[in-house]
């Protein structure tokens, strides 16, 4: 264990000098995830689809990871993995070192659409963690929990039930039942897809906020390019199924990140280069469906 | 006052729930205010103006022999029913009174068994493999087809009806149950399991209150097979109860008191269900608040 976190502030130390901005403090203490040599595959046996063959990806302590994919890429089967939720069928997935054996509370994910439990209030729904584990003493449970509603900004809320909450107060919700269990790691499965624009940049920033002032380890899944290069410290770039990691890009941004940062031209470099591996990925996916040939054809013809 | 003071005052005042009579009222001004309570008016007019044009205006052959809406009223209100039988008659109210307690009683004996039945079915994969044939096989026997047999298993009166009732309604609810917890999305699963919930916490903080909506819709159902069953028991093996006063009248050619016990049915039948939707609203206050957003 010692010599586990020592050799992860090491670690820290050499990435953190490169990224410039993601100090040793921050860091330390910070927990590592890795996904070792993980492969998965979903069906029946006569039809078996692979999804993740022998997948390898490291999600640095402290940093928030995007991933981004083409759509139908093994992301939610990446999330569930580490959520737990599931098993893979040959590899590793590790938390600190330690294998990840079912879900638990310190890996929170933050799920698609709100899995806010509909018949609690916002309030029982945060508290529904500590409560249930007994973990917390009464008054310091509202305390947090009352910390927590001042900043997700849903005070005058508490007492909703989910379902009469908008999509993005849904979602600020459950970041604060997620929060409230301190948890290791978040799990950010394409958290604020559904959100209109104005709702969706709200959040993203409220999010940022929360990251860059605690520095979670963090995963944040996503199919939206610009929202990853907007949180992210590092994005990572799945290949078509069946999922490897294509490729890292270290996003360079300085912290307190701003919408402003997205117009740079570092960051129109960044997009630029994500994009075009998304494309040639999302292009596989036409070719090795095999219809649609011709226009796959008129494409590259038009890229050259 | 200022004008500032009295417009604040005005809508403190209007965000304050009213609660009690004033509620009431507030619903029954506002309902006044849709054309729902005279379409129902009308719809009923209409019904039993026709029922009565058929029997006692025109008397239209066939229809000549049914007892009226007006004879039947008259008669349900009398203190001296020609008949015999009437709203203020003790026969009646032993009848309504008897039909009610085994309703209760057969309701309340297959909620109890038939909802812990399909929560654990729907919850756990292998007690819904023990279960589950054996359910699907008795539920399509029709009730009618067990009184034979709940005669010969039982002594006396009440427990065969009792039986039959009971049974009808439990498969109902027990499928419900089981449907309800199946209805339940993953994610909330999930969800718990990440909060690190155990499995008793999962069975009453995610399976019980998810499936309730569900369960709600089944007592509904099920109340309903309750008074089928009970009435058809009743007719064929009672001893007082409506069914058998609908049979008893029958016999003796009392047109009239048929007609009653037919119409007291319908009444305690609707309350009793209405009973249930309140009792289903008080459970769910979630679900009455999301659907009552949706203009519901």
């Amino acid at each position: 264990m010692a010599t586990n976190k020592t050799s992860t502030r090491r670690k820290a130390r050499k990435t953190g000098k490169a990224n410039g901005h993601a100090t040793d403090k921050q860091i330390a203490g910070k927990s590592k995830l890795e996904l070792i040599n993980v492969s998965k595959s979903y069906g029946e046996d006569w039809e078996r689809e692979e999804v993740l063959v022998n997948l390898d990806l490291e999600i640095q302590p402290g940093k928030l990871t995007a991933v981004v994919g083409p759509s139908g890429c093994g992301k939610s089967a990446l999330v569930n993995l580490i959520a737990g939720f599931e098993h893979p069928d040959s590899g590793q997935v590790l938390l600190d070192g330690k294998p990840v054996t079912g879900p638990g509370r310190d890996r929170m994910v933050v799920f698609q659409e709100s899995a806010l439990i509909p018949w609690q209030t916002a309030y029982q729904n945060v508290i529904f963690g500590p409560q249930l584990r007994g973990d917390m003493s009464a008054a310091q449970m509202k305390e947090e929990a009352d910390k927590l509603f001042e900043t997700v900004g849903l005070v005058e809320f508490k007492h909703k039930y989910p379902l009469q909450l908008s999509g993005g107060m849904q979602r600020r919700a459950e970041l604060a039942r997620a929060l409230i269990n301190q948890p290791k790691v978040m799990i950010m499965d394409e958290p604020f897809r559904g959100l209109d624009a104005m709702s969706r940049e709200l959040m993203q920033e409220f999010f940022l906020r929360i990251f860059e002032k605690n520095r979670r380890t963090n995963i944040f899944v996503t199919s939206e390019i610009e929202e990853a290069i907007f949180l992210a410290d590092r994005l990572v770039v799945l290949s078509n199924k069946p999922t490897r990691v294509r490729s890292v890009i270290d996003i360079d941004l300085e912290r307190p990140r701003t919408f402003e940062m997205l117009s740079s031209a570092k960051a129109y470099e960044y997009k630029r280069e994500a994009m075009e591996i998304l494309h040639e990925e999302a292009l596989k996916n036409f070719k090795s469906s095999g219809s649609q040939s011709d226009f796959v054809e008129a494409f590259s013809a038009r890229n050259e | 006052m200022s004008d500032q003071a009295i417009s604040d005052a005005e809508t403190s005042l209007a965000r304050t729930p009213p609660k009690g009579f004033a509620l009431a009222w507030y619903r029954l001004k506002k309902s006044l205010a849709t054309p729902t309570p005279y379409m129902m008016l009308f719809g009923i007019i209409l019904w039993l103006g026709t029922y009565y044009l058929l029997t006692e205006g025109w008397k239209v052959p066939r229809f000549e022999k049914i007892p009226g809406p007006l004879e039947v009223m008259t008669e349900f209100f009398s203190f001296d029913p020609i008949w015999g039988t009437s709203l203020f008659t003790e026969d009646f109210r032993i009848n309504v009174y008897v039909s009610v307690r085994r309703i209760v009683i057969a309701f309340s004996l297959a909620t109890g068994l038939g909802v812990p039945l399909g929560l654990f079915m729907g919850w756990s994969r292998i007690f819904k493999d023990y279960a589950f044939p054996i359910l699907e096989t008795l539920r399509p026997i029709p009730i009618l087809a067990w009184v034979p047999l709940a005669i010969i298993m039982f002594s006396g009166f009440e427990t065969p009806i009792l039986f039959l009732a009971t049974l009808a309604s439990f498969f109902v609810t027990t499928l419900n149950t089981m449907l309800g917890v199946e209805s339940i999305d993953e994610s909330y699963f999930r969800a718990a399991g990440c909060l690190g919930s155990k499995k008793h916490h999962v069975f009453w903080h995610v399976v019980v209150p998810g499936a309730m909506p569900f369960i709600f819709t089944g007592l509904q159902i099920s109340i309903g097979v309750a008074w089928f069953s009970l009435v058809a028991a009743e007719m064929i093996s009672g001893d007082y109860g409506l069914g058998y006063m609908i049979m008893d009248s029958y016999m003796v050619n009392k047109y009239v008191s048929m007609v009653m016990a037919m119409i007291s049915l319908g009444f305690v039948g609707w309350a009793t269900s209405a009973m249930v939707r309140w009792g289903g609203n008080q459970m769910m206050q979630w679900r009455v608040k999301a659907l009552a957003l949706e203009g519901r």
